[in-house]
């Protein structure tokens, strides 16, 4: 295993990995396993297309967590995975995923992360992906992720998704099929600058009787900016669902908001929260009156919103 | 200590006339004592507390802190410098949690200090420490840990804007309590409480009446309770209906 000091100070960020953890892992570099081991309850190992994983969790797997960090570092490389993962019944397991793009040149460079979930009967998963991008080129650092979600009968998920910064172009598609008395609760947080732009597109199909999703979103767009949030809950039995999104907008960015409700059942209850504004002055001044600077006033307000 | 010599303050009004909001106000805060601000509504009370604090500039005059001139500082600096300002109406922030605002107003308190800052404004660390200080608070839970920041803040002077506002009558006892015993006869703050509490005003050391932006009345709590009382006392029956006010 050579890792170099960008390697390991990416994987640090994104799955905050200092040293390689024991248990199930995947690190995937350029396009290229580096890292690979299973443990006793979770085989990972190449899917049937051999274009990606397929990570298998058995059933009534308790506390363990999986590692499947990508990394590129190769000047205008662009990444693309298929992942499969499946959570055993009654399991209850965390998944760490998350993409760190390292350019210094002037070509793009990207990935695409393709991630299908099964969550079976009774089982619990926490996943959590971060994205971040760092270096001087002036080549992009793009990550297109997709995840589709299937949580079975009583399975809960929730799912943190969070875009720290330094990522130039991102476009995130989730899909979720939420069973009977399944709970799906989907936390973002998305931070852009300079001229980044980010649309999040979710879709939550709440299908089971007794089921329920969330969309929690908290963005800041500053600079130049530009993010689209679009946010649909689909109620098609006796279901809960909720979307709350909550922006910062700064400087000259731009942030356009869109949830959508679709109830095709009487006894489906949807709701959503929408709210688009500038850090409110009283924050600054109630902050400055502690003693801080009005930068460190607003550093803080932004990191304590997107915590 | 603190010092105000002829502190006016004009706002411009939306015809392009001009209003006088506070009027050569002249005051002399000593070091050990509790002062009241008391007054109708619109007199010029807060705006008061927040020229003191630098939120608001003020027109005419000058603010001096222990003989330094700070009428162009600003509020980071004046905070710096020792003066605290407990919000009437604390503003509420998504994300940040009771802890990390007292940890801001005082920096380097330990778990234990932390803890006993909530418990001393009545509310359990175990409960709070983590509660976000967003909307999901309510307003006597977010003013009674308003009052805890500025309290664990070592400051010369610290203004609380109707600590009284929103909070149980059994909690405002608590809340006073804890301001008579860390501000009265300590020599090296003041306190200055914005209120119209028949129960803070008479334990405190000198009221002074603004009304329209000027000072009406000044003077010992001795001299100037008696003049207002009946007032006072008229004004809080209506508001609690008339209810029993407990004596501190």
């Amino acid at each position: 295993m050579n890792f170099k000091p960008v390697d390991m100070q990416l994987l640090d960020v994104i799955s905050n990995i200092k040293s390689i953890p024991a248990g199930a892992i995947n690190i995937r570099r350029d396009g290229e396993p580096v890292i690979r081991q299973s443990s006793p309850n979770i085989k990972i190992g190449t899917n049937a297309d051999n274009n990606g994983l397929l990570v298998e969790i058995k059933p009534g797997t308790r506390d363990e967590t999986v590692h499947v960090p990508v990394i590129v570092t190769r000047a205008g490389f662009h990444d693309k995975v298929y992942n499969t993962f499946v959570v055993g019944e009654d399991a209850d397991i965390t998944i760490i995923a998350g993409c760190g793009i390292h350019n210094d040149s002037h070509s793009d460079s990207s990935h695409d992360g393709i991630h299908e979930i099964i969550v079976k009967k009774g089982a619990r998963m926490k996943y959590v992906e971060k994205h971040y991008g760092e270096g001087n080129g002036k080549g992009k650092r793009i990550l297109n992720p997709t995840t589709k979600i299937i949580l079975e009968t009583s399975a809960i998920a929730e799912m943190e998704m969070v875009q720290i910064k330094g990522v130039d172009d991102t476009v995130r598609t989730t899909t979720a099929h939420i069973e009977d008395k399944a709970s799906l609760k989907i936390v973002e947080r998305l931070m852009t600058h300079g001229e980044q732009k980010a649309v999040s597109d979710v879709k939550l199909y709440i299908e089971g009787r007794g089921s329920s999703g969330q969309i929690l979103s908290r963005s800041v767009a500053r600079d130049d900016s530009f993010q689209i949030f679009k946010a649909a809950l689909v109620g098609k039995n006796e279901c809960l669902g909720h979307v709350e999104c909550d922006a910062i907008i700064m400087d000259k960015a731009r942030i356009q908001s869109i949830p959508e409700l679709i109830a095709e059942n009487a006894e489906a209850v949807l709701t959503h929260e929408a709210a688009i504004g500038k850090i409110a002055g009283e924050q600054l001044i109630k902050l400055m009156s502690l003693g801080m600077t009005e930068k460190d006033a607003i550093d803080t307000i932004l990191e304590g919103f997107l915590r | 200590m603190l010092k105000l010599e002829n502190v006016s303050m004009t706002v411009n009004n939306s015809n392009g006339s001009r209003r006088e909001i506070i009027r050569d106000i002249n005051i002399d805060f000593e070091p050990g004592k509790l002062y009241a601000i008391t007054g109708p509504n619109g007199g010029g009370k807060t705006t008061l507390a927040k020229v003191i604090m630098g939120i608001y500039q003020h027109s005419t005059g000058n603010i001096y802190l222990n003989g330094e001139d700070i009428s162009k500082l600003g509020v980071t600096e004046r905070a710096r410098r020792g003066i605290a300002y407990a919000f009437q109406q604390p503003p509420r922030f998504k994300g940040l949690n009771v802890a990390d605002l007292i940890k801001i107003a005082s920096q380097g308190i330990d778990g234990m200090g932390l803890r006993k800052k909530l418990r001393d404004v009545g509310l359990c660390p175990e409960d709070y420490l983590d509660r976000d200080m967003g909307p999901g608070l309510s307003g006597g839970e977010a003013k009674r840990i308003e009052i805890a920041q500025v309290l664990s803040r070592d400051s010369i002077i610290s203004i609380f804007d109707e600590p009284e506002a929103g909070v149980d009558l059994w909690t405002v006892q608590r809340l006073i309590g804890l301001i008579v015993q860390k501000y009265q006869d300590n020599p090296e703050s003041t306190a200055i409480i914005i209120t119209h509490h028949e129960n803070v005003l008479p334990i405190c050391d000198e009221i002074i009446v603004l009304e329209e932006g000027f000072i009406k009345l000044r003077g010992s709590t001795e001299e100037i309770w008696p003049l207002i009382r009946d007032d006072v006392q008229c004004k809080m029956r209506e508001q609690c209906r008339g209810e029993v006010c407990y004596e501190l």
